[in-house]
């Protein structure tokens, strides 16, 4: 569904992805972990074209793309087939929380005001928030901001969902129902690729993880594989880190 | 200061003179004063949102003319731009219509100047994330800056250009130099046939406090409002 080939970027003079290429099908979870400045952030941007890349081809549905030569025509495009959750919400603060999941429906895809809001109200549902579609971001707990701005990526029916480290803005006690929201997702076969820190929940929600460091895929397998038989010694020692 | 009471409320003729003058000055306060100031401002806003937005969008060529424009604004004084407008311009065949016109136009793009600056500075306050997730959502630049960056910005300037406005009702003063009669032309009139400064710059001064106070109010209530639409 989704190929990424090759995909290089630099700042400056100082290559943050170095060579990066993986693939993508239809019901994958995938898992990017890596420690911090390890390029996975990066790397989704680029994904979504929120950073512009200096080499790669990405191939969506037959359709293939040169990421570093892309225009804006190509972008919508890609853009109409992902989702992209933040790490700090990025709700519109002048928006109530049903405005927040419509605006892209009415505005960017023109649907009916009406149509749109029954979609709005289905999402804030999905996501346990619908008695909150008249509050405003600053009225809500990071933990229901976050999962506004997971049925905001909902509600225009992507076929992948990007999250950008969806928990780690969160306090302890509020990444349990965001966690819980994107399980529900993984439960209905959505196709998602997930930068997180949160080892547990990755190892039992992934079919495939990543484990990147320098700019680079280090090792990619299944859960078990990585988080119980890794086989590259920089995998391991990363996941004892976490252990500890 | 026994004394100062005592000739306000002791002196008839004072009294009546006072009294005389104050729908004197009122009425063209009324009727030039508040004109002037409210097309001045609201032709400011439209220059100054343009102007915000062609700097903070970093369009070429477009943002040196405004770069250069605000310099210019900024770095010369009010009083010289409208006597350059008033008496200058017409020596290159620009010539006005009334006064008034001119101090519109002269009042309207020095405000403008200040109030981009404003206005550009709330639109940076504004989260880039705002904007990523716009169009991660499909919108374009324009939507995004339009229904999300702009109001935002605008409600953060809000107080800020409350200021420039209620300055604005001060400066007008100033076109009494270039022969609008609006308040201060006609208390100047005044004192010079019934030769009262005192009372009568007082009294000028009270009704341009009145105004002011007026104003300080509404943006009180404004604000409150605005708050309420962002869940504040």
């Amino acid at each position: 569904m989704l190929e990424i080939k090759n995909l290089k970027k630099k700042y400056d003079n100082d290559y943050v992805l170095k060579d990066i290429s993986f693939k993508v099908e239809k019901g994958d979870i995938i898992s990017i972990i890596g420690p911090s400045g390890c390029g996975k952030t990066t790397l989704l941007r680029c994904l979504n074209f929120l950073n512009d890349s200096d080499q790669g081809q990405l191939i969506f549905d037959e359709e293939t793309y040169d990421m570093a030569n892309i225009n804006k025509k190509e972008i919508n495009e890609i853009r109409k087939k992902t989702g992209f959750v933040f790490q700090n919400y990025n709700l519109f603060l002048n928006k109530t929380a049903l405005q927040n999941v419509t605006e892209g429906l009415i505005i960017a895809r023109k649907m009916a005001k009406e149509e749109a809001i029954k979609i709005g109200e289905e999402m804030l549902n999905k996501v346990g928030l619908l008695d909150r579609k008249d509050y405003y971001p600053s009225q809500l707990s990071g933990g229901q901001q976050q999962r506004i701005a997971i049925a905001r990526a909902l509600a225009l029916n992507p076929e992948i969902i990007y999250f950008d480290e969806p928990t780690s803005a969160l306090d302890p006690e509020l990444i349990g129902e965001v966690l819980e929201v994107i399980r529900q997702l993984a439960l209905e076969k959505r196709t998602m690729i997930i930068v997180s820190h949160e080892m547990h929940f990755v190892k039992n929600i992934s079919t495939k993880v990543i484990f990147m460091e320098d700019g680079l895929i280090v090792e990619e397998g299944g859960p078990e594989d990585i988080f119980d038989n890794p086989k590259e010694k920089r995998t391991k020692e990363f996941l004892e880190s976490y252990r500890r | 200061m026994i004394n100062c009471f005592k000739m306000f409320s002791m002196d008839s003729r004072l009294l009546e003179i006072f009294l005389n003058s104050f729908t004197r000055i009122l009425i063209p306060g009324l009727l030039v004063t508040i004109p002037l100031t409210i097309v001045a401002f609201f032709l400011a806003m439209i220059i100054a949102v343009v102007v915000a937005i062609i700097r903070f969008a970093n369009i070429k060529i477009l943002k040196d003319i405004c770069r250069f424009y605000v310099w210019i604004i900024r770095g010369t004084p009010l009083l010289v731009q409208l006597f350059f407008a008033y008496y200058g311009l017409p020596k290159l065949g620009i010539t006005w219509t009334s006064p008034f016109i001119c101090a519109v136009l002269v009042f309207a793009f020095n405000e403008g100047a200040y109030a981009s600056e404003t206005i550009r500075g709330s639109l940076n306050s504004v989260s880039e994330g705002q904007i990523e997730a716009g169009y991660c959502v499909g919108m374009s630049y324009l939507q995004i800056m339009w229904r999300i960056v702009l109001p935002q910005a605008l409600r953060a300037a809000f107080p800020s250009l409350m200021n420039g406005l209620i300055g604005m009702v001060k400066d007008t003063s100033l076109a009494s130099n270039i022969t609008v009669t609006e308040m201060f032309f006609v208390t100047r009139t005044i004192v010079t046939t019934t030769y009262e400064p005192l009372l009568l710059y007082l009294e000028v001064a009270l009704i341009y406090l009145l105004f002011s106070s007026i104003l300080s109010k509404v943006q009180t209530v404004i604000e409150k409002k605005l708050n309420a639409q962002v869940g504040k």
